[in-house]
């Protein structure tokens, strides 16, 4: 009897032990993936880190050398080993602002085509069709523009601007020289058309924030079209867009490939923007391999640095702006 | 007042009719580039595209051992991307939804989706290629990598927001622990998802060039060795497209096509799958 009551009392305890047992795995296995996913996070954290702590590393024997005077100067003598960003740093800017005044306009109107005029059978389709253009890698846009559309530019084109400019001072500094069909102007124009997809589609995106109700009422008292696009859509969207178009801005300014080929790689800054020119990422990817000794090495790491700051820079602002549009949007 | 309307008519007007004139000037760019490409591309197209080694230049050959190039440091790259971004990921999803550590990664690992892939190259190189002293396929998986994580980190948080909290607590009223409801119930629930993530990370590596230039390098010849150069096709097709030679642009061409072929086949099933999940 006594032992009877016992055993029923011991049962249930050892029960409860196995139970506790597999509980406690499961803590540790639950504390273990909580731990592992933490880590995790942190490691993409880490790897920003990594990137700026092994750019600056990098950059020091020619910063050491060279001081500030890097940034200006426009020195590139791998012989001397002597040399300046200025050109590449020029370079970058003036592809991208080139890109951005074709594709800004282009992109803002093709989104406003996709979301009030197009037929609703098109939207889709051509949305998505846009999207997917957004994907294709930038090295197809780049050797299309070295095999098409330098030499049409080259044949028919250049000769014709820079005819017409001729004789208008100032504009024929700026189109001037012989029609290579590579240089900065054809990189720009590249650069625009990479980044015309990304514009579009995230301007697109932007715009269908825009509630109807307000919309509706703005053709309720008469507004036409145009007006209220103008005077309710963009208003409304405005921060987005400019959120967008800095985004665009920071592909643009680290796109490599798509600008190579073109470029004509060419360490200096002429007035003409058909001339021959270098960006940051051009120079890198064109000299790296080919790089020898510590400081022409130091000195394209360096590069990669200030272009890292740049789209980082641009990149940041565009992320704030485009939070809150998306904080609107959730409201 | 019938003139003032008309002006704002005529100026509506106008305004939508550049509208879709951008349109049409877009829309044309872009098909003339596809159109090209594919006129290029499989007029270099042939059988021995797929069976023969990169040629010496000015003779005839194939892309093979770029194809294969491709594919193992794709398969290496997303190997050690993807579960790294998956778990950031599920950390920023599940058990730090509103933390500040979440705030901040997201905000970081938003930039690093668009930062120049070239930098990363640069930082992949100073950490790898110096450290070995040579160029290696190692250094360009590595490179791809960290193209990958940030990729997935983004869908998969998406994803598991977009998983009912319904679903979590149900499993959770049941006693599993919290692992548990993640692995067995939210990553079930969000599985299209991931996936589709996954393709868009491999869409986004296999046409990528610059971060591979000085990372994999390049080899003319036939080689699976991890720690030793190895060809790509979007580095072949730099090489080859900026040669002189007609044959190595031909291949250039080629190459390019089939890069454009699986991004478009990837990022469409992708879609297709992203598409199943909402309709359900």
């Amino acid at each position: 009897m006594a032992e009877a009551a016992l055993s029923s009392v011991a049962k249930p305890a050892a029960q409860g032990d196995s139970r506790l047992k597999v509980l406690r795995r499961f803590e540790l296995g639950d504390q273990a993936f909580h731990i592992l996913t933490k880590t995790c996070a942190v490691a993409v954290l880490l790897l920003l880190g990594g990137v700026i702590f092994s750019l600056i590393h990098g950059s020091i024997p020619a910063l050491e050398k060279f001081g500030f005077g890097f940034l200006t100067s426009q020195a590139w003598n791998p012989v001397t080993e002597n040399f300046g960003a200025a050109p590449a740093i020029y370079g970058t800017l003036i592809t991208s602002i080139i890109a951005l005044a074709i594709a800004v306009p282009l992109g803002l109107g093709i989104a406003v085509f996709l979301t009030e005029l197009c037929p609703y059978a098109l939207r889709r389709p051509i949305g998505i069709a846009v999207e997917l253009l957004a994907g294709i890698p930038s090295i197809i846009y780049g050797i299309w523009g070295m095999f098409v559309l330098a030499p049409f530019l080259q044949e028919h084109v250049q000769p014709a601007i820079i005819a017409i400019f001729a004789n208008v001072p100032l504009l024929n500094q700026l189109f001037s020289g012989p029609p290579y069909g590579i240089g900065i102007a054809t990189a720009g124009l590249i650069l625009s058309i990479m980044i015309l997809p990304l514009i579009s589609s995230i301007s697109r995106d932007v715009f269908e924030t825009v509630p109807t109700v307000l919309k509706e009422s703005a053709f309720g008292i008469g507004c036409t079209r145009w007006e209220v696009i103008r005077n309710i859509v963009a208003p409304y969207t405005g921060v987005g867009l400019v959120g967008g178009i800095m985004l665009a801005l920071g592909r643009a300014l680290g796109e490599t490939m798509a600008v190579t080929f073109v470029i004509g790689n060419a360490h200096k800054i002429a007035p003409s923007i058909l001339g021959p020119g270098t960006t940051i990422s051009a120079t890198i990817a064109n000299e790296f391999t080919e790089a020898d000794g510590a400081i022409y090495t130091s000195s394209l790491i360096t590069l990669g640095l200030l272009l890292f700051i740049i789209t980082f820079i641009v990149l940041s602002i565009s992320r704030l702006l485009l939070m809150r549009i998306e904080s609107q949007g959730a409201r | 007042m019938s003139a003032l309307q008309a002006a704002r008519k005529t100026r509506s007007a106008v305004a939508m009719g550049l509208c879709v004139a951008s349109a049409g000037v877009g829309l044309i760019a872009l098909a003339f580039i596809l159109a090209a490409l594919f006129w290029n591309g499989f007029s270099g197209l042939n059988l021995k595209v797929f069976t023969e080694m990169t040629p010496p230049p000015g003779s005839a050959g194939g892309l093979l051992n770029a194809i294969v190039g491709s594919l193992i440091m794709t398969f290496f790259g997303v190997l050690i991307g993807a579960p790294l971004g998956m778990f950031a990921g599920t950390y920023m999803a599940e058990y730090g939804r509103n933390s500040k550590l979440t705030t901040v990664v997201r905000f970081i690992n938003d930039i690093l989706l668009s930062a120049p892939s070239i930098v990363i190259g640069l930082f992949v190189y100073e950490i790898t290629v110096v450290q070995m002293g040579h160029f290696s396929a190692i250094a360009g998986s590595i490179a791809l990598a960290f193209l990958v994580v940030p990729v997935v980190v983004r869908t998969t948080e998406d994803m598991l927001n977009l998983v009912p909290g319904s679903l979590r607590e149900a499993a959770t009223a049941l006693g599993l622990p919290r692992s548990l409801v993640i692995r067995h119930v939210a990553y079930k629930a969000a599985r299209a998802g991931l996936i589709t993530g996954l393709l868009l990370a491999v869409a986004r590596v296999s046409g990528e060039t610059a971060p591979l230039l000085f990372t994999a390098l390049n080899n003319q010849f036939w080689s699976t060795k991890l720690d030793a150069p190895m060809a790509s096709l979007p580095v072949v097709i730099f090489q080859f497209a900026l040669s002189p030679y007609k044959e190595w642009q031909q291949l250039a061409w080629a190459g390019a096509l089939l890069i454009t072929l699986a991004v478009l086949a990837l990022s469409i099933t992708a879609r297709v799958l992203g598409a199943q999940r909402t309709s359900k």
